[in-house]
C-alpha cells in the first residue's frame, strides 16, 4: 500500500511560548496520514446518502408555501391514493409535546419546539417549514403525493426582520409569549423570548472617566453553515419495535435521544450508526429527517431513506442568526478601555434559541474593561429556526466590538495590536460572564501576530490591512473511549465521536504516544450507539480535548495491564515494572528477573495475553466541566476596486493558541477553514428574502460561498500555551478561527477605503454605494 | 413509462443499464450502479462534488442525462487509482491533509486529475481557477491547492 504514514516531525510553525516543554513527545505534533484518508480519496468512504437497504422507500418532506400561517386542516386522502405511496404523516402522527424552554447554562432546549421544527403543528412559521412527510417507492411518487395534500391555511403577515418583530403592532409568532430573563420589562405578548444581561463595575462612572468614546450600530444577515453534504438518513423500523438509523450527524447519541423523545419511543429500542459526515459546523447537531423517517418507516413497515435537496438544506436547516447590535466603547487617552455598553439583538428564527447568550459572553471578554453592560435579546422571526454554527454567536458580536476597537486605535493614533495588548486579558482576569481565565495565550498570540512578516508587508493604492481578535470557550462535556490490544500487539481505539475533520488520527496519535508504538499500529474507529460508551456531540471544539482525555486515560489503564502481565511473566511485583517506549522494563535492581532481556515488548506481551489473564481492554470516561479557551488574532490584506466594489483578499494569516497541536496539519486546516468561512460571511454570504419571506437564493449559485479562486493561501501560526486541564495541554481549535474574520476583513476594508462598514456582507454593490456616499 | 437501454463504458469496462429519460447520470451511477464515490451536493451543477469525466470532458454528472452516456466513456472516482496504486494526486491529498470531512474530495480529485492532464505545470492561479467549480467548505482550499501543485511536480518527476 502506498499510503504509508509519514511520521516526520514537522512542527516548525509551532511556537511554544512558555519556553518550557514539560514532556518530550515522540508522535504528538507529527503529521501521519489519517487512517480514514484512503477511503476518502478513492470514493469508498460511505456518507449519509450512500446507505440503502433492500426495499427501502424514499421519504420526502412537504413544505409550507407560506412564511406564517395557521394550519386549519390537513387532508392527506388524495396523497395516500397515489400509486407507490406507502405512508403519509403529519404532526398528528407524533405524540404532542408542549413547548417549554428548559435552560441549560446560557442556552437551553425546548423539545416541543424541536418537534414542531420536524413537522409543524398549529402553525407554519417559515417559508419551507415541513408540515407533512411522504414515503413512496420512488421519490417522484412521494413528491407527487405531497403536492396533493390539501391544507386549509389562515395566512398571517410574516415577521421578517428584528425591526418588524419589535414593532408595536408586530404580529406575534407565539401567542402568550412573555419575555423571560433579566433586563428592561416587556409588556404583554411579544416576539422577544428572552433577555440576558451581563454587567460589572459602574457604567456611568466608566464613561465619565473616558476621554474618547466610539459607538456604532452593526447589522448582519442570516448565513448558512454551508456543508457540502445535504442531510441524509436511512431508517429501518423493525417488526419488534426496534429502530436502526444510519445518518450523517455530529452526534449519534443525540440522534438516539432526540428520536426517542420526539417520537415517544423507548430509547433502548433505537440504535444509531453515524456514517461518515460531509461537514456540519454545528448544523448537523439538530435532527430533522430522522424522527419523520422513523414514523414513516413504522407506518409503512419498510425501511425509509430520506435525503434533502440543496434547496431544502438552505430553506429548512441551519442557519445562524441575523443581528442588529449597538455597541459603545469609552477609553482614556492613554488607550485604556474603561467602559463598554452593548445591546445585541439576535434573530432566533421561528423558535427561541439564538446564540445571543454566547455572543454576550464572548464579545467583550478578550479585554479587561472594568465597567460594562451587555444586554442580549433573543427575537423570533418567520425564518428557519437557527442551529449552531461554529462558535455560535461569537463572530457576530465580535464583528461589532472589534470594528470599534479598530476605530478607537485610529482615533488614538495607536497600532491596533498594541492597543489590544494594552487591554488584553491574561491569567487571573475575569471574563465578562464571571469566571477568571486560567493560563491563556491571548498576549502571546498578539505578539506573534505583530511579529509576522505580513504585518510589515508593503501595501499599495486601494489596499489596506486589518487585524482583529477573538476567542471561544471550547467545551468539555461527556466522552468515553475504549482501547483494546490485539494479539499482534497493535491496538484499537473506539469512541463515539463522528470524525468530521481528522479526529481519528488525533485519537490514534494520543493512544500511540502513550503506548510507545507507531501510530500506524493503532486503528481508530467510530462506533454506533450499541458499540461504544456515551459520547456527546462532535462539536464545541471538544473532541481532541475531552474524548482525547478519555483515550489517554484508557490507554494508561491498558499500560497498567501490560505492566501487570510483564510482572506475572517475570514473577515480580508490579512496582518493579515500568512502561518505556512500547516495552515493559524491569526496574528496582531486577536481579530476581528470569528474563535475560530485562524488557518485554508490547508484541511479546500481547502474544502471551491468553496465558497471563486474557484479553487486554480498558475503557475510560470523562466529564470535564470546563475546557481551555482559545484566542486567535487574524491579519488580512485586501484590495478594494473603487470601480467595481470588488474586494480581493491578498494575504491572510491566522495566529491562534492551540494549547498543544496533536496533528498540526489538521490544526492548520481548522484555522484555514474557519478563516475561509468568515471571509465568505464578511464579503458575500447572506440569505436574501422576498416580501413573503421566501428565501430567494437557496442554491450554491446564488448563495455564494468562497471558491478556490476567491482566496489566497491562508498562512497559519500555531502558538502553544498549554491548557493545564489536558494531559498534553490541548485546547480545542475548531471554532475560534471563525470569530475574528468578519471584523478583520472589515478593518482591512476600512484601511483600504477610509469607509467604516457597519453591515454584512460587504458585497460589491454595498461597497460601491458606500464609496459613492463617502465621496 | 418505457425505460431507455444505455450501453456505455464506465472506468474502461463495458456497462449497460436501463434508465428513465429524466434521470441524471449521477442518479444512475449512485442509485442503480452502486457507485457512490461520486457525491451529490446540489444537483444544480454548482458544487462539483459529482464531477466525472465523459469522453475526456470534466462535467458535473448531475447535469448529464444518464441516457447521454450511450456510446461514451465515463470515468469516475472509482477508476482513478491504478489498481492498488494511488495516483500522485490522491497521494498528495493524503500527505497534505487536503481533506477534512472528505465529501468534496472525490470531485476535487477527478477535477484535479483532468487539470494536470491538460496542464502538467499549472500556476497557483491556474489551479485555483480550474478548480473554482468544486466547493470545499472545510479547508479554505489552501492544502488542496498545495496538494495539486505538488502532485503536478511529482508527475513531472520534480522534487515536490
Amino acid at each position: 500500500m502506498s499510503a504509508a504514514p509519514d511520521n516526520t516531525t514537522d512542527t516548525t510553525d509551532t511556537t511554544d511560548t512558555t519556553g518550557k516543554s514539560e514532556r518530550k513527545f515522540k508522535q504528538i505534533g507529527s503529521r501521519p496520514i489519517r487512517h480514514d484518508g484512503l477511503d476518502k480519496v478513492t470514493g469508498r468512504a460511505r456518507f449519509g446518502a450512500d446507505y440503502t437497504l433492500p426495499g427501502a422507500l424514499q421519504g420526502v418532506f412537504v413544505r409550507s408555501p407560506h412564511a406564517h400561517a395557521k394550519i386549519l386542516s390537513i387532508d392527506t386522502s388524495k396523497a395516500e391514493k397515489v400509486p407507490g405511496v406507502k405512508a403519509v404523516i403529519t404532526a398528528e402522527d407524533l405524540p404532542e409535546l408542549p413547548m417549554t424552554w428548559v435552560s441549560q447554562g446560557p442556552a437551553g432546549v425546548d423539545v416541543g419546539a424541536n418537534q414542531r421544527v420536524i413537522l409543524a403543528r398549529e402553525k407554519v412559521l417559515y417559508h419551507g417549514h415541513a408540515f407533512a412527510a411522504v414515503a413512496a417507492t420512488t421519490r417522484e411518487a412521494a413528491i407527487e403525493a405531497g403536492e396533493l395534500i390539501d391544507v386549509e391555511w389562515e395566512v398571517l403577515p410574516p415577521v421578517l426582520s428584528i425591526g418588524a418583530a419589535l414593532a408595536d403592532d408586530a404580529p406575534i409568532l407565539h401567542e402568550g409569549q412573555m419575555t423571560e430573563g433579566a433586563g428592561p420589562p416587556v409588556e404583554g405578548d411579544t416576539n422577544i423570548t428572552n433577555q440576558i444581561v451581563f454587567e460589572g463595575g459602574d457604567l456611568d462612572a466608566g464613561f465619565s472617566e473616558a476621554d474618547i468614546v466610539v459607538e456604532g450600530v452593526f447589522e448582519t444577515e442570516m448565513v448558512h453553515q454551508g456543508y457540502i453534504e445535504p442531510h441524509a438518513c436511512l431508517v429501518n423500523a423493525r417488526e419488534d419495535d426496534t429502530v436502526e438509523i444510519w445518518c450523517a450527524t455530529q452526534g449519534a447519541f443525540g440522534v438516539k435521544g432526540e428520536v426517542a423523545t420526539l417520537t415517544g419511543s423507548d430509547p433502548q429500542t433505537i440504535k444509531v450508526t453515524p456514517t461518515e459526515i460531509g461537514g456540519g459546523f454545528g448544523g448537523k447537531i439538530p435532527v430533522y429527517l430522522e424522527p419523520a423517517a422513523t414514523i414513516l418507516s413504522r407506518k409503512a413497515g419498510r425501511p425509509v431513506k430520506m435525503t434533502m435537496t440543496r434547496e431544502e438544506v438552505f430553506r429548512g436547516t441551519g442557519p445562524t442568526s441575523g443581528s442588529k447590535m449597538w455597541v459603545k466603547l469609552g477609553a482614556k487617552s492613554d488607550g485604556t478601555i474603561v467602559a463598554a455598553d452593548c445591546r445585541l439583538d439576535f434573530e432566533a428564527g421561528c423558535f427561541r434559541g439564538s446564540p445571543v447568550g454566547a455572543a454576550c459572553m464572548t464579545t467583550l471578554s478578550p479585554y479587561k474593561i472594568p465597567n460594562f453592560r451587555l444586554l442580549g435579546r433573543d427575537i423570533v422571526v418567520n425564518k428557519p429556526r437557527v442551529a449552531a454554527y461554529r462558535a455560535p454567536g461569537a463572530p457576530i458580536g465580535s464583528f461589532a466590538a472589534e470594528s470599534l476597537i479598530d476605530d478607537l486605535a485610529k482615533k488614538l493614533g495607536r497600532d491596533p495590536i498594541d492597543l489590544r495588548l494594552q487591554n488584553a486579558v491574561e491569567e487571573g482576569d475575569r471574563a465578562k460572564y464571571g469566571p477568571a481565565f486560567g493560563p491563556i495565550g491571548f498576549k502571546q498570540v498578539l505578539e506573534a501576530a505583530k511579529a509576522h512578516p505580513q504585518y510589515k508587508a508593503e501595501l499599495r493604492e486601494n489596499q489596506g490591512r486589518g487585524v482583529a481578535a477573538g476567542f471561544w470557550f471550547n467545551a468539555g462535556m461527556q466522552s468515553s473511549a475504549t482501547v483494546s490490544v490485539s494479539q499482534d500487539g497493535s491496538a484499537v481505539v473506539r469512541t463515539g465521536n463522528p470524525d468530521i475533520g481528522g479526529s481519528r488520527a488525533s485519537m490514534a496519535l494520543m493512544c500511540a504516544e502513550e503506548l510507545g508504538i507507531d501510530v500506524i499500529r493503532v486503528r481508530p474507529m467510530v462506533g454506533d450507539t450499541d458499540s461504544v460508551g456515551y459520547c456527546d456531540v462532535t462539536g464545541g471544539s471538544r473532541v481532541t480535548y475531552a474524548t482525547g482525555m478519555a483515550v489517554i486515560d484508557a490507554t494508561r489503564q491498558v499500560i497498567d495491564h501490560l505492566r501487570a502481565r510483564a510482572a506475572t511473566i517475570w514473577n515480580v511485583e508490579l512496582d518493579s515494572v515500568e512502561w518505556q517506549d512500547g516495552n515493559a522494563v524491569a526496574v528496582n535492581g531486577s536481579s530476581d528477573i528470569s528474563s535475560d532481556k530485562g524488557s518485554l515488548s508490547l508484541e511479546e506481551i500481547a502474544k502471551k495475553m491468553g496465558a497471563t489473564g486474557g484479553p487486554i481492554v480498558a475503557s475510560a470516561s470523562v466529564s470535564p466541566p470546563a475546557a481551555g479557551p482559545a484566542f486567535g488574532v487574524h491579519l488580512c490584506d485586501v484590495e478594494v476596486d473603487p470601480e467595481t466594489g470588488v474586494t480581493r483578499v491578498l494575504r491572510y494569516t491566522v495566529v491562534q493558541d492551540a494549547g498543544k497541536a496533536i496533528h498540526p496539519t489538521f490544526v492548520e486546516g481548522q484555522y484555514q477553514g474557519g478563516a475561509a468561512q468568515g471571509i465568505g460571511w464578511a464579503l458575500n454570504e447572506a440569505y436574501l428574502w422576498d416580501e413573503e419571506g421566501k428565501v430567494e437564493n437557496a442554491s450554491f449559485l446564488d448563495y455564494r460561498v468562497p471558491v478556490a479562486s476567491d482566496l489566497p493561501m491562508i498562512d497559519t501560526m500555531i502558538v502553544e500555551v498549554p491548557n493545564p486541564l489536558h494531559p498534553y495541554g490541548v485546547r480545542g481549535v475548531g471554532e475560534t478561527p471563525i470569530v475574528p474574520p468578519l471584523a478583520t476583513v472589515a478593518n482591512a476594508m476600512c484601511a483600504a477605503t477610509g469607509v467604516r462598514f457597519h453591515a454584512l456582507p460587504m458585497s460589491p454593490p454595498v461597497v460601491l454605494e458606500a464609496l459613492e456616499n463617502a465621496d | 413509462m418505457a425505460k431507455i437501454r444505455v450501453e456505455t463504458t464506465i472506468n474502461g469496462d463495458a456497462a449497460e443499464f436501463l434508465c428513465a429519460g429524466h434521470q441524471s447520470l449521477l442518479e444512475v451511477l449512485r442509485d442503480d450502479l452502486g457507485m457512490t464515490g461520486t457525491k451529490e451536493g446540489c444537483t444544480t451543477g454548482d458544487c462539483g462534488a459529482c464531477s466525472v469525466v465523459v469522453d475526456g470532458r470534466l462535467v458535473p454528472s448531475c447535469l448529464v442525462l444518464a441516457a447521454e452516456a450511450e456510446g461514451r466513456a465515463v470515468d469516475t472516482i472509482e477508476g482513478v487509482a491504478d489498481g492498488q496504486k494511488l495516483t500522485p494526486v490522491q497521494q498528495q491529498f493524503l500527505e497534505h491533509g487536503a481533506l477534512q470531512c472528505g465529501i468534496c474530495t472525490p470531485g476535487f480529485i477527478v477535477a484535479a486529475e483532468k487539470l494536470l492532464e491538460k496542464n502538467p505545470d499549472p500556476t497557483e492561479e491556474e489551479a485555483r481557477y480550474y478548480l473554482a467549480g468544486n466547493l470545499c467548505r472545510c479547508t479554505g482550499y489552501d492544502k488542496i491547492i498545495k496538494a495539486v501543485l505538488d502532485a503536478a511536480a511529482v508527475m513531472r518527476e520534480e522534487p515536490a
